[in-house]
């Protein structure tokens, strides 16, 4: 309940934060269907090299991101303890592949700020906005459209 | 959804099943009218009148105003002929055919809303009117007309009407039916009229109409019926077949039905009030002709007055069908009286509901497979308890398994009935003379199959009609019967569904096909080719064999659509052909496509599904018989054939690197052209069912791969479209054939 009204209340939002390569993200917590541990895919051929490949989740066929490798990071090793982020975007399910989850936390629309002019940075094309706090720890803010794989390329 | 909605919904779905039993029936008849012996079965046309008539009252219930009009002059020429006063015959049917297939076309534009053809609406209108008008012209002078405007004032003076019925036989007893409809009842398009020549068939009938709460016009609600009957009948018939005539409007009519103690007597129309005016009656007409949809009671007079005419001679034309109890007193002839009672129950279920099913039994198929996974690396005996009960779950999913599937199969003939009338829009498009037999309409099929197979059918049959039989001089010069026949026949063989479609006309010209592709540059000129080769062309995207664009089926869209969408399926198209004898299409179906049965290989690490289908063998060839051709290039030798290999690492891209040893076993696979490729693969673990999972709903195509499938130990393994495989391998057509021959 209390989450709901967090949730609903004007301004402000939840939002799953996690770790990429040292840095933190974050996504709303409205397309997060589930968060569960890395299992090996199946790799796809012809895929672009952040898709990882397909898992099993409880019999539909799932496509999971290397954030890491999308964002510019360079491609991740997984490990047992890297976790697949499950979201719904659209009718899509998409898994997204991040180190670790850190925390739930509101944050106010006003706290949210414009990201800063880099020049030349592959991460910028997928943060939409950031989020900075009082400690001084900032969340960047990931615009899951764009994260997504380009299927237009694939086909062709 | 509001209530009238669903109604809708579901009148349009019912609209579906009268069409297909109208089409079957309107055949039967032009069947028979060919044949020349109608009077054999006048059921069909009984059956045929109460399809269209139910569409008719569903419509006025809706206000699809076209619909009912066009249903309504349809209906009154099946009327006039099970009455007998318009002859069944050949013309007469085909008029008829072509009103099926607007009447279907007008429900489907009632349904999607949109404006219909009003054009061809009308040209037909006019057919059918000519049909009657010509019954009526020949065997009275009197003008014959079917909108209840011709009632007269006289009607309602002289409402009772006495009935020339069939001898009462011994045995009989007489009741008296009270009959008051409630405005529901002409709602819901029942008519008065038609129950009681229901009745009429059950014996002796006299009818009398009370007119007594029929009201001034100035007080007239033409929402509210106010006529009411009294209905005599002597029958033998017991109380329960009088009773099951009123089934249908049980709820929407006031109904007594009374033994009487003295059979034979007969009330002459003593309580009939007779002292209604002029005045009073038409303008009661007047008001009820604004009516759309079943007529009101007005009609009935209508009708009812047309009958008493009867008793006089020289009046107007009888009303067809009654005067005739004798000519339609054959099994199941009233009306009203359902006549399906032997049909298998069934319900409608929302496809959705038996799809979750099905994907719910592929998990179950699925953790089962793990679990029998996990029982043996537990190293549990095969013997025990758990293993034992593994073996009943096993059985049990593969039983409910198939149950599923049966509930998806459907039979193929709703999609055959269709092509009867693709086939009469191609003949007469084409001038040609064409018949269609069907065989083995009962076939089923996957559901999705079905609405999938509509367009490529409907293609092919107009390819066959188009290109494949030959006009009436150049049959009749090559000795045959002026009407050409196509056979649709389907039958099950070997786990697959076989359609074929075929015709009896001069075969594929392969020296024309030939020249045409050599034109078309689809292949090189002098290019050896076997006859099988050639007929392939036909398949070839961008050749379109007949000289001159038609309309039918020359639009640049050719054959390699048809085969595009079957390997769409997961089928095949193969042609055969002989010059002077047709040409045959075999399409060859899965039966579902929800189960594939597979090979499972494993090259580069990776674990991957080949279907069976597309397997003609599997070697493991000596390394003599592996032959390089420039660098990187491989064949096989294989029963005097050189057939290219593709490494499907390679093709796929996952070969692992520096890996020096090439693999060598191989899969011989054949795709639709007739090319053979050999797929190399590290290993060949079994061959199982694999449950089928798209991969294109959450992600995308991939070239190369038609789906994805689960694994036991619940990892996901990708399904090899071969066909793709080796298109992309750029194969060219001739290169097999040309390295066989050296």
């Amino acid at each position: 309940m209390l989450q709901n009204s967090a949730h609903d209340a004007p301004g402000r939002r939840e939002v799953v934060s996690f770790k990429v390569a040292e840095q933190d993200f974050c996504i709303d917590i409205g397309v997060v269907r589930e968060i569960r541990g890395w299992t090996p895919t199946t790799v796809l051929p012809h895929a672009q090299d952040y898709v990882k490949g397909v898992v099993n989740l409880r019999g539909s066929v799932v496509a999971v991101v290397d954030l890491s490798a999308r964002l510019g990071f360079g491609p991740t090793v997984p490990e047992a303890r890297h976790i697949i982020i499950i979201v719904m975007i659209g009718d899509q399910t998409i898994g997204l592949l991040a180190d670790v989850v850190s925390d739930i936390l509101t944050i106010d629309d006003t706290s949210m700020r414009q990201v800063p002019d880099i020049a030349s940075e592959i991460a910028r094309d997928f943060i939409s906005s950031v989020v900075t706090f009082e400690d001084g720890h900032m969340l960047r803010k990931i615009d899951l459209s764009r994260v997504l794989p380009e299927l237009g390329a694939e086909l062709a | 959804m509001s209530g009238l909605d669903e109604l809708r919904i579901s009148f349009f779905q019912e609209c579906e099943d009268l069409l297909d039993s109208l089409g079957e029936g309107l055949r039967a008849m032009s069947d028979l009218a060919a044949a020349g012996n109608v009077d054999d079965d006048i059921e069909t046309v009984h059956a045929v009148f109460r399809a269209v008539h139910s569409i008719k009252g569903g419509a006025g219930a809706f206000g699809l105003d076209d619909l009912v009009t066009f249903a309504h002059l349809f209906e009154t020429v099946l009327d006039e002929m099970r009455g007998g006063k318009v002859g069944i015959t050949v013309d007469a049917m085909h008029v008829l055919l072509r009103a099926g297939d607007m009447l279907s076309d007008l429900v489907a534009c009632a349904r999607d809303g949109v404006t219909p053809d009003c054009e061809r609406m009308g040209q037909l209108l006019a057919e059918l009117d000519a049909l009657v008008d010509g019954a009526g012209g020949g065997i009275d002078d009197a003008p014959f007309e079917f909108v209840p405007t011709i009632v007269s004032v006289e009607a309602i003076e002289t409402i009772d009407i006495v009935e020339v019925a069939p001898e009462t036989g011994l045995g009989a007893s007489n009741y008296s039916i009270r009959f008051a409809p409630k405005g529901e009842l002409y709602g819901t398009g029942n008519e008065p009229l038609a129950l009681f020549r229901a009745l009429q068939q059950l014996g002796d009938l006299t009818v009398q109409a009370d007119v007594e709460s029929v009201p001034l016009l100035s007080d007239f609600d033409p929402s509210e019926p106010r006529l009411r009957w009294t209905l005599t009948l002597a029958t033998e018939a017991t109380r329960e077949e009088i009773e099951a005539v009123f089934e249908f409007v049980a709820d929407v009519a006031e109904l007594g039905i009374e033994a009487l103690p003295d059979p034979g007597k007969r009330p002459d129309g003593g309580d009939t009030p007779q002292d209604r005016t002029h005045a009073d009656a038409a303008p009661l007409r007047d008001k009820a002709q604004p009516f759309s949809g079943d007529p009101p009671p007005a009609a009935d007079i209508d009708e009812t007055h047309a009958t008493e005419a009867t008793s006089e001679p020289a009046a107007d034309e009888p009303q067809a069908g009654l005067p005739e109890p004798a000519r339609s007193a054959g099994p199941g002839s009233p009306s009203a009286t359902p006549s399906s009672a032997a049909a298998p129950a069934t319900i409608r279920v929302n496809l959705d509901r038996v799809d979750r099913l099905i994907n719910l039994i592929g998990e179950l198929v699925i953790m089962e497979a793990m679990l029998s996974q996990a029982i043996e690396s537990a190293g549990l005996a095969s013997d025990s308890d758990v293993s034992n009960g593994l073996d009943g779950i096993k059985q049990l999913a593969s039983g409910i398994q198939e149950s599923v599937m049966a509930i998806r199969a459907q039979p193929l003939k709703p999609v055959f009935q269709r092509m009867h009338r693709i086939i009469r829009e191609a003949a007469d498009a084409t001038g040609k003379q064409v018949r269609l037999v069907t065989v083995g309409e009962t076939t089923e099929v996957d559901k999705t199959v079905i609405e999938r197979l509509v367009d490529p059918l409907t293609h092919m049959i107009r390819n066959s009609v188009d290109h494949g039989l030959e006009d009436a001089a150049g049959r009749a010069a090559s000795g045959k019967p002026e009407t050409g026949t196509i056979t649709l026949s389907a039958a099950h063989r070997s786990g697959r569904v076989i359609i074929e479609v075929s015709d009896d006309g001069a075969g594929i010209n392969r020296e024309r096909v030939r020249r045409i592709a050599e034109d078309k540059g689809l292949v090189a000129p002098g290019t050896a080719l076997t006859a099988g080769e050639i007929d392939n062309l036909l398949f070839t995207p961008g050749f379109s064999s007949k000289d001159e664009v038609s309309a039918l089926s020359g639009r640049g869209v050719g054959l390699d659509v048809v085969r595009r969408e079957i390997q769409a399926l997961g089928g095949r198209v193969t042609i055969q052909s002989a010059a002077g004898e047709g040409t045959t299409f075999t399409i060859a179906l899965p039966l579902t496509l929800a189960v594939l049965e597979g090979m499972l290989v494993e090259f580069g690490g990776e674990m991957m599904v080949l279907p069976l289908s597309a397997i003609l063998e599997t070697l493991r060839p000596s390394s003599a018989t592996i032959h390089a051709i420039g660098r990187t290039g491989r064949v096989v030798a294989n029963r005097g054939e050189l057939i290219p290999i593709i490494d499907l690492a390679d093709a796929f891209g996952v070969a692992e690197p520096g890996e020096p040893e090439e693999r060598d076993v191989l899969l011989l696979v054949e795709c639709e052209a007739g090319r053979r490729a050999a797929l190399a693969v590290d290993v060949i673990h079994d061959q199982r069912q694999v449950v089928i999972k798209s991969l294109e709903e959450n992600y995308g195509v991939i070239p190369g791969i038609s789906a994805a499938t689960i694994l036991g130990d619940g990892r996901i393994a990708l399904i090899v479209d071969p066909e793709e495989i080796i298109a992309s391998a750029g194969l060219d057509t001739a290169t097999p054939q040309l390295a066989a021959n050296e």
